[in-house]
């Protein structure tokens, strides 16, 4: 039996009192322990950013890579060993913006992956710049009259990209968080669970009130299925008044890992070097010649 | 007497000439020939001019020679265009029927062949190809029987008529040539029959790497498709199934070089290829590799830049790039292979390093060595080849305390390498500067600890240095000096050289970084002349030799038109060094 303990890293987080980043961690723990999923089989690859430090404060196997680069080296380490439960922590500049053909392809290829993104809309590493997810109008030192750019729909890019498993959870709401990371490493295939989160030093407008304010859970709408992609979609665009969260978008279908015929022989570090086999292609050349 | 025929292939993309040249080398070298063929293509799918160049010898050979003996004209601009090149005894081979030519005027034979019409007759006017092949076999009196096994071979599952097809065009074709041939007498005054030795097998550049990558257990190879690189990821995803290999096409190049880190952090061993423009998105890439010490194989195909340049032709202007490449500091190794045979046993070489190391090692190759095929002087041997994973065995692991150090201060600097996922132990790796375990620390002193760790590992690396080698006479006054991809075309100029009398020998490079700095200082000192053998508009190998040894390189023979070197230019141009 795995106590929460086994997961505590020792470390110092070096995040700002009141994060939500502390939130996300407390959940994963809580989803972690519920699981019995042992440290070891547990890795966490991350980017840079506040996310990006995740890995350092839960006992895990970890790669805490480059600013955006976090899902190709998750993806690739999910099909070296597809023993391994990986999960991903990027943040929403991260995993949206530098990160954003990866999160594209990666959707793509539906590896048994578990992505979460702290999205508190703006760049806390880098002191409060927009972000891809910040709202029309948010005012930064950089975007002084506001940010004038349509901000980035990660759930509805993700639901167009026929995404396999796509959610919305909150740190305001840690054992619907818990539930949801729960359900998301569970899922097999590529799972995307976007987290709203304060952000108490560099976003002054997208605070714990202003969430309160606005959070319903999805499920009290009895008509919304998660399984219909066009309503799933329409959901999505749903911000402002009400912010839904929960499951949007529940679409299995086979991972990649398991259409790949090399992988049908195990992890890839314990199949077998055989360099004689280049001896049948000399074979095979010398009768093509 | 050496006997050697170069036939050149020339018309517009989609024309088929690749398919000629390439099935004409494959007869050759059935027939037990030495072969080297090469491609001189536009960065376009249909139109243009191309050529398809197959030398055939009965010694070994490794580069182009200038003569042109049969000339294949597919269309008019190839007649216009090689004219020049053919001497009194070239005989050109082209259809009178589809192109309508001025007589030749002295120089050259010119024999028509219908071969659109007899490729109509016999069903599909894409058999003109199986024409143009038969009666260029025809005109040399090389018989038909490799052609007809090579036919069956390829067609035969493509059901009976497709063969029978190609079967009979081919035979249309040969008789047509051999008519030719007794109507005129001499019509061809070159004769190649099949030689009474085995087989002899083709290679290129591209699978000489990538064949190395496989012997090597490389499981894991993710890229973006870029000329010149483009065919090592097609080859390995051919190979995939029977070598177990996971293979992916990246969305772009930094995806690429992630991905193979993430594999090889997991326990894989990888490559990527890509080419100028790719390696430049990879450098952030590359510099993850230093830092968090993963294993990394990179294949570097030059081709001319700046930005786009020539995408499909050849430069060597991407040494110094390689070795400095990427932000910060941290050991890397850097390969240049001269012939596919060299590409083999250097990229198996290149596992075993990076593993040992946990470094990225880095093989620079160019197009004209990844798209140009060699004979293959004896077959590849995979027993040449270990296998050394320097891993944390399972019995070590078992026997280790739960605390794991990924980066682990160490004499030599290489931190005990454990998997994830593989025992109880965690291995937590950081791109950020970190401690012993893998967690982010900012402290100077920790920070200098690993700097110091990470680049004592250079030092180790000079154990195992490969000096470049020498050829010709080794007290020679005059040394050529070359790198990669030339080895063949100043190999040839050297021997040429020598049977002129010429006091010359050639120092090849393949490992370029770390700098043999010893090892080249001994040979190069007290010599007369040093001539550096580049395809590029620097000499940033003269340079590197400066740098790294203080001796100045003052000749350099320097090629930056996209163009390989030829061995005739490389002849006369050393010869007027040397007098």
């Amino acid at each position: 039996m795995l106590s929460r303990e086994e997961y505590h890293s020792g470390v110092k987080e070096a995040w700002c009192p009141g994060c939500g980043n502390f939130g996300i961690l407390n959940a994963e723990k809580r989803a972690l322990v519920e699981l019995q999923l042992a440290p070891e089989k547990i890795l966490i690859v991350s980017g840079i950013g506040q996310a990006g430090k995740f890995p350092h404060y839960l006992r895990c196997n970890f790669f805490n890579g480059l600013h955006g680069r976090a899902l190709p080296v998750a993806l690739a380490a999910k099909l070296a060993n597809p023993e391994l439960t990986v999960i991903v922590h990027n943040g929403d500049g991260d995993c949206y913006g530098e990160g954003g053909n990866h999160f594209i392809h990666t959707i793509r290829r539906n590896p048994d992956i578990t992505c979460i993104v702290h999205n508190n809309k703006v760049y806390g590493l880098t002191k409060g710049q927009a972000s891809p997810t910040s709202d029309k109008g948010f005012k930064t030192k950089v975007q002084p009259y506001g940010v004038i750019h349509e901000p980035l729909n990660p759930l509805a890019l993700a639901i167009s990209l026929d995404c396999s498993f796509v959610a919305r959870g909150y740190v305001g709401d840690l054992q619907f968080l818990a539930e949801l990371i729960k359900a998301g490493i569970q899922h097999k295939g590529f799972a995307l669970i976007d987290i709203l989160q304060p952000c108490p030093t560099f976003n002054r407008v997208n605070t714990f009130r202003w969430y309160e304010e606005r959070v319903y859970h999805l499920e009290e709408d009895r008509e919304f299925d998660p399984k219909n992609q066009l309503k799933a979609f329409h959901k999505a665009l749903e911000w402002g008044e009400r912010i839904p969260l929960g499951v949007f978008y529940l679409h299995p279908k086979p991972t990649m890992e398991e259409q790949i015929p090399a992988l049908a022989a195990g992890p890839l570090y314990r199949q077998k070097i055989q360099p004689s086999k280049v001896l049948d292609i000399m074979e095979e050349l010398s009768a093509l010649s | 007497m050496n006997k050697e025929l170069t036939i050149k292939i020339g018309g517009e993309a989609g024309q088929g000439l690749v398919t000629i040249g390439t099935v004409l080398s494959n007869l050759f070298s059935r027939g037990g020939w030495y072969v080297f063929a090469s491609q001189d293509y536009e960065s376009r799918i249909r139109g243009g001019h191309n050529i398809y160049q197959v030398r055939i010898a009965d010694h070994p050979i490794w580069a182009m020679s200038e003569r042109l003996d049969v000339l294949i004209a597919l269309d008019r601009e190839t007649l216009r265009l090689h004219f020049s090149e053919l001497h009194d005894k070239s005989v050109v081979i082209y259809d009178g029927e589809k192109i309508q030519v001025a007589p030749p005027g002295g120089k050259a034979k010119l024999i028509s062949l219908p071969m659109d019409r007899i490729a109509r007759e016999c069903g599909d006017p894409i058999l003109a190809n199986t024409v143009a092949v038969a009666a260029t076999v025809g005109l040399l009196g090389y018989g038909l029987g490799y052609l007809e096994e090579y036919l069956r071979r390829v067609f035969g599952k493509k059901g009976d008529r497709v063969l029978k097809e190609n079967i009979q065009a081919a035979q249309r074709g040969y008789e047509e040539a051999e008519r030719i041939c007794q109507r005129e007498g001499e019509a061809c005054p070159f004769k190649l029959r099949p030689l009474d030795v085995s087989a002899k097998i083709l290679l290129s550049g591209n699978e000489g790497v990538a064949l190395g990558a496989l012997a090597a257990g490389c499981k894991f190879y993710s890229g973006y498709p870029m000329t010149p690189s483009t065919n090592i990821l097609t080859y390995m995803a051919s190979k995939a199934d029977q070598f177990g290999v996971v293979v992916e096409q990246a969305e772009d190049e930094i995806a690429a070089i992630n991905m193979v880190i993430g594999a090889s952090f997991a326990g894989a061993r990888v490559m990527t290829a890509t080419s100028g423009g790719g390696f430049d998105l990879m450098t952030e890439g590359l510099s993850l590799a230093g830092m968090t010490e993963t294993p990394i194989v990179i294949v570097l195909g030059q081709r001319p830049g700046p930005a786009t340049g020539l995408p499909t032709r050849t430069e060597q202007a991407e040494l110094r790039y390689a070795i400095h490449a990427s932000h910060g500091e941290f050991p890397r190794l850097v390969l240049a292979p001269g012939t596919p045979e060299q590409g083999f046993y250097l990229t198996a070489h290149a596992f075993n390093q990076a593993e040992k190391y946990q470094i990225p090692v880095i093989i620079l190759t160019d197009q004209y060595l990844a798209d140009s095929y060699f004979t293959l002087d004896r077959p590849l041997d995979p027993q040449k080849i270990t296998i050394d994973r320097y891993l944390l065995s399972e019995d070590e692991l078992s026997r280790m305390s739960d605390e794991y150090r990924r980066y682990a201060f160490t004499s030599t600097g290489i931190s005990p390498r454990a998997i994830p996922g593989q025992s109880r132990h965690l291995v937590m790796a950081d791109s950020d500067e970190h401690d012993e375990f893998g967690h982010i620390i900012e402290d100077r002193q920790t920070r200098s600890r690993q700097v110091a760790k990470r680049m004592k590992k250079e030092q180790m690396m000079e154990q195992d240095i490969l000096p470049p080698n020498i050829y010709g006479h080794l007290k020679a006054k005059n040394m050529i000096i070359c790198w990669g991809s030339t080895w063949g075309v100043a190999h040839e100029a050297m021997t040429r050289l020598h049977d002129e009398g010429k006091d010359v020998a050639m120092l090849h490079f393949t490992q370029v970084w770390p700098f043999p700095s010893r090892q080249v200082k001994d040979v190069l000192k007290d010599r007369d002349e040093l001539i550096c053998i580049e395809n590029n508009a620097s000499g940033q190998m003269a340079s590197l030799i400066r740098e790294k040894t203080g001796l100045a390189v003052d000749q350099k023979i320097l090629q930056a038109d996209g163009r390989p070197f030829s061995v005739q230019y490389l002849f006369e141009t050393i010869q007027e060094v040397i007098g």
